[in-house]
C-alpha cells in the first residue's frame, strides 16, 4: 500500500510537520485533558480574584460587630465571620493575596535557583561546593521554624517579608534542578561544537544550556508555588501569616479553629479550603502536564 | 598577491606544514579519597609528533581508547595539552588563552561523532549555521543569510529545510548539518572526529562523497579519527596508526594498506573482513585486550599483546623512525635493519 502515496503528497505532509520544539511541547499540553482542566479551573480562579471588585461591592476587610456570624443570606452569600467581615467578599479578595504571595515568591525562587544553579554547574569546582554546601544546609533547616523565627523577631509581617521568607526557603530546589541538567548538558556534543566555533561563556550559558534545561525548571517553579501556597494558608492558619484585617484564604481558614464555627458555620470555612485544594490541585495538574509536554518519555516510562 | 602565492603553494604542495604536532601529551589524572590526591594519570595522547600539509587529509586510526578523539581535541584546544605544542602555519596555540584562541577557530573547525547529540535541539538550521558566522564574522545580517542559504545548497539540503529543527532530520542530514556548520567559516583545517561513525553504511559513503567534494571545493586540510580502516582508505592520502596514546606508524596510505610494518598496524588489517581487500596479506593475531592507558605496559605499548615480542621490547620504549621515503615506524623489529 505504501507504494502509492503520492511523493507529493508525503513532501506536503512532512512540511507540515515541521514544528518547532516549543509548538510540540503545547500540542502534547493540550492533548492532556487533566491539564487543560487545571488551565481551566486556575484562570478562572485568577479571573475571579481579578475581578473582585465587580463580582461583590462589600469592603472585605471592614468589620461589623453587629453582624458577626451571619448565616448565608443575600445579602452577604457566604454569611460573615467572628467579626462581621463578609465572606464572600474575603474568599475573592483573598485568592489575590494567597496567588500573589505563590506567585511572587515562586518567581524569587527562580531567580535566586537559576543564578545559583548555572554557576554550579556551569562553573563547577570549589564555587559549585560552596553552592551546594550552601544549599544543602537551607535545606536542612526546618521550613516553619526559620519562617516563625524571622516573623517574631520583625514588627510588622507584611507579603514582601512573607514572600522573601518563602523564598529564601525554597530556592535550593531549583539550583539542584538547573545544576543537574547543567550537568547532564555539558557532556552533550552541542555544547563542545559550540566552544570549537569560539562562543563566549554567556552565549553557550544563554543560548544552549538554559533554553535545554527550560523545560525542568518551568515545571518544577509550577510545582513549587503550589507548595508556596499551602505554606502561606499553614502559616496564616496558625495566625503567623499574613495579620488580620488582610483576607487570605488561610486567614479565612483560621476561623474553622472555632469548634462552633467548625460545626455550625462550614460556608465560612468550607469555600476557602475548597479554593486552596482546587488552585494546588489545579497547579499540580498543570506542572505534571507541562512535564509531560517537555519530555514525552517521563509519561510512557510511568505507565 | 598573497592569494597568489598560496594558490602555487597548494600546487606544488610544500613541505610547510599547516599543521605540526610536536611531542604532545595529554594527561587526565586520576583522583582518589576526599582530598582529591592525584594517584596516577591516565596517558590519553603520550608524546606524538607529526604535520600535517595543506590539502591532504590526514587519518588517524585506532582501537576505542587509543586517544584518538583526545588528540582532535586538544590539537584544536577544545581541552588544554599537559606537554609538546601545536603550531597553526607560523603561530604556537600552545600556550593560547581562551580569548586570543577565539580568533583562530575560524581557520581550525571540528565535524563531531554523533549528530543526534551535536546539534542543539533548540536551535532550527538556520539558527545553527548563521551562529557560527554570528561568532566568528561581523557580517550584517543579509550577507549571513546569504552564506547561509548558499551553504545549505552546499551540503545538499534544501532552502525550505532552514526552518526545520534538527529532530526532524535523519542521521545522515543532521550530519550534513554540522559539516554545514563548520564549513560555513571557510576554515583551513577541519578535524573529523569518527564523523560517519554513527551513521548507517548506505548513508556513510553519501556523507564521506560530500565531504571530499568540499574538500577540493573549498581547499580544506582534513585529519580524518576513526576506528573504521576502509572510511579511512578512502578518505586519507596519509595515515596514522595510534596505540595507547602513541602513533605505531605513520604513512602514505599506498604504504599502510599494501606494505604495512608494524605488527599493530598488520593486525587491524587482519581484523578487516575478508573480501574488502584484495590480496593475501600476512596475518597477525594480537593476544587479550587494549591495556588500561592509566596503567600501560613499560616499553612498547603494544608488548603485551604483540606476537613477535621479545626482551627488549618489555624494557625499552621503541622510537617513532624514518623506514622509508614517507614511512616512519615504532618497533624495535625494524631499528637495526
Amino acid at each position: 500500500m505504501n507504494n502509492n502515496i503520492n511523493p507529493t503528497m508525503e513532501y506536503k505532509q512532512r512540511e507540515q510537520q515541521a514544528k518547532s520544539p516549543r509548538q510540540l511541547a503545547v500540542q502534547r499540553f493540550m492533548a492532556n485533558k487533566l491539564a487543560v482542566t487545571g488551565m481551566i479551573t486556575l484562570t478562572l480562579i485568577i479571573l475571579s480574584a481579578i475581578f473582585a471588585p465587580l463580582l461583590t461591592n462589600i469592603d472585605p476587610t471592614r468589620a461589623d460587630l453587629t453582624l458577626i456570624e451571619q448565616a448565608p443570606s443575600s445579602d452577604h452569600l457566604l454569611g460573615t465571620d467572628s467579626s462581621g467581615r463578609d465572606n464572600f467578599a474575603r474568599l475573592l479578595y483573598g485568592g489575590r493575596i494567597s496567588l500573589v504571595i505563590g506567585f511572587s515568591a515562586m518567581m524569587f525562587s527562580l531567580m535566586i535557583g537559576v543564578a545559583t544553579g548555572t554557576i554550579a554547574g556551569f562553573y563547577g569546582g570549589k564555587i559549585d561546593s560552596l553552592i551546594m554546601r550552601f544549599a544543602d544546609l537551607m535545606l536542612a533547616l526546618p521550613f516553619f521554624v526559620l519562617a516563625l523565627t524571622i516573623i517574631a523577631i520583625v514588627d510588622e509581617v507584611t507579603i514582601a517579608l512573607f514572600v522573601f521568607v518563602i523564598a529564601i526557603t525554597t530556592w535550593p530546589n531549583l539550583t539542584r534542578i538547573v545544576r543537574g541538567s547543567f550537568l547532564t548538558l555539558r557532556e552533550r556534543e552541542f555544547v563542545l561544537s559550540a566552544q570549537a566555533l569560539g562562543a563566549t561563556n554567556g552565549r553557550i550559558i544563554f543560548k544552549h544550556l538554559l533554553p535545554n534545561a527550560i523545560g525542568p525548571i518551568i515545571v518544577n517553579a509550577t510545582l513549587l508555588m503550589a507548595t508556596m501556597i499551602i505554606l502561606e494558608s499553614g502559616m496564616s492558619f496558625i495566625g503567623m501569616g499574613i495579620p488580620q484585617p488582610t483576607p487570605t484564604w488561610g486567614n479565612m481558614l483560621s476561623e474553622a479553629q472555632n469548634i462552633r464555627i467548625l460545626r455550625d458555620h462550614p460556608e465560612a470555612w468550607l469555600p476557602p479550603g475548597l479554593a486552596i485544594l482546587l488552585t494546588v490541585l489545579s497547579i499540580n495538574f498543570i506542572g505534571d502536564g507541562l512535564r509531560d509536554a517537555f519530555d514525552p518519555r517521563s509519561s510512557q516510562r510511568s505507565k | 598577491m598573497v592569494i597568489e602565492t598560496e594558490r602555487v603553494a597548494v600546487e606544488q604542495k610544500t613541505l610547510t606544514p599547516l599543521i605540526r604536532v610536536n611531542e604532545l601529551e595529554k594527561y587526565f589524572p586520576i583522583k582518589k579519597g576526599i582530598l582529591k590526591k592525584t594517584v596516577g594519570h591516565v596517558k590519553a595522547v603520550d608524546g606524538i609528533s607529526f604535520d600535517i600539509y595543506e590539502g591532504e587529509t590526514l587519518g588517524i586510526v585506532g582501537e576505542s581508547g587509543s586517544g584518538k578523539s583526545t588528540l582532535g581535541r586538544v590539537m584544536l584546544k577544545l581541552a588544554s595539552p599537559t606537554a609538546g605544542e601545536i603550531y597553526y602555519q607560523s603561530t604556537n596555540l600552545t600556550h593560547l588563552n581562551r580569548n586570543d584562541m577565539r580568533s583562530y577557530r575560524q581557520d581550525l573547525q571540528m565535524i563531531f561523532q554523533d549528530p543526534f547529540s551535536s546539534l542543539n535541539p533548540k536551535m532550527n538550521v538556520y539558527e545553527l549555521l548563521e551562529e557560527s558566522l554570528l561568532i566568528q564574522t561581523r557580517l550584517p545580517k543579509e550577507e549571513r543569510r546569504k552564506k547561509v542559504a548558499s551553504m545549505i545548497g552546499k551540503v545538499g539540503l534544501r532552502q525550505s529545510d532552514l526552518q526545520k529543527y534538527p529532530h526532524e532530520f535523519s542521521g545522515g542530514q543532521r550530519q550534513r548539518i554540522s559539516i554545514a556548520r563548520a564549513l560555513i567559516l571557510e576554515p583551513k583545517f577541519v578535524v573529523c572526529d569518527e564523523s560517519v561513525s554513527a551513521l548507517d553504511v548506505s548513508i556513510q559513503g553519501q556523507v564521506l562523497n560530500l565531504m571530499k567534494d568540499l574538500q577540493d571545493e573549498l581547499r580544506l586540510t582534513y585529519m580524518f579519527i576513526s576506528h573504521d580502516l576502509s572510511v579511512v582508505h578512502h578518505m586519507s592520502d596519509r595515515v596514522a596508526v595510534m596505540y595507547l596514546g602513541q602513533i605505531m606508524e605513520i604513512a602514505k596510505k599506498e604504504a599502510i594498506y599494501d606494505n604495512p610494518l608494524h605488527p599493530y598496524t598488520k593486525a587491524l588489517l587482519s581484523s578487516i573482513p575478508t573480501g574488502v581487500e584484495e590480496g593475501v596479506r600476512e596475518e597477525v593475531r594480537l593476544k587479550g585486550d587494549i591495556p588500561s592507558p592509566a596503567n600501560p605496559p613499560k616499553g612498547c605499548p603494544l608488548s603485551t599483546r604483540c606476537p613477535f615480542a621479545f626482551d627488549r621490547c618489555h624494557k625499552e620504549t621503541p622510537e617513532l623512525l624514518k623506514k622509508n621515503d614517507d614511512q616512519q615506524v615504532a618497533c624495535h623489529l625494524y631499528e637495526n635493519e
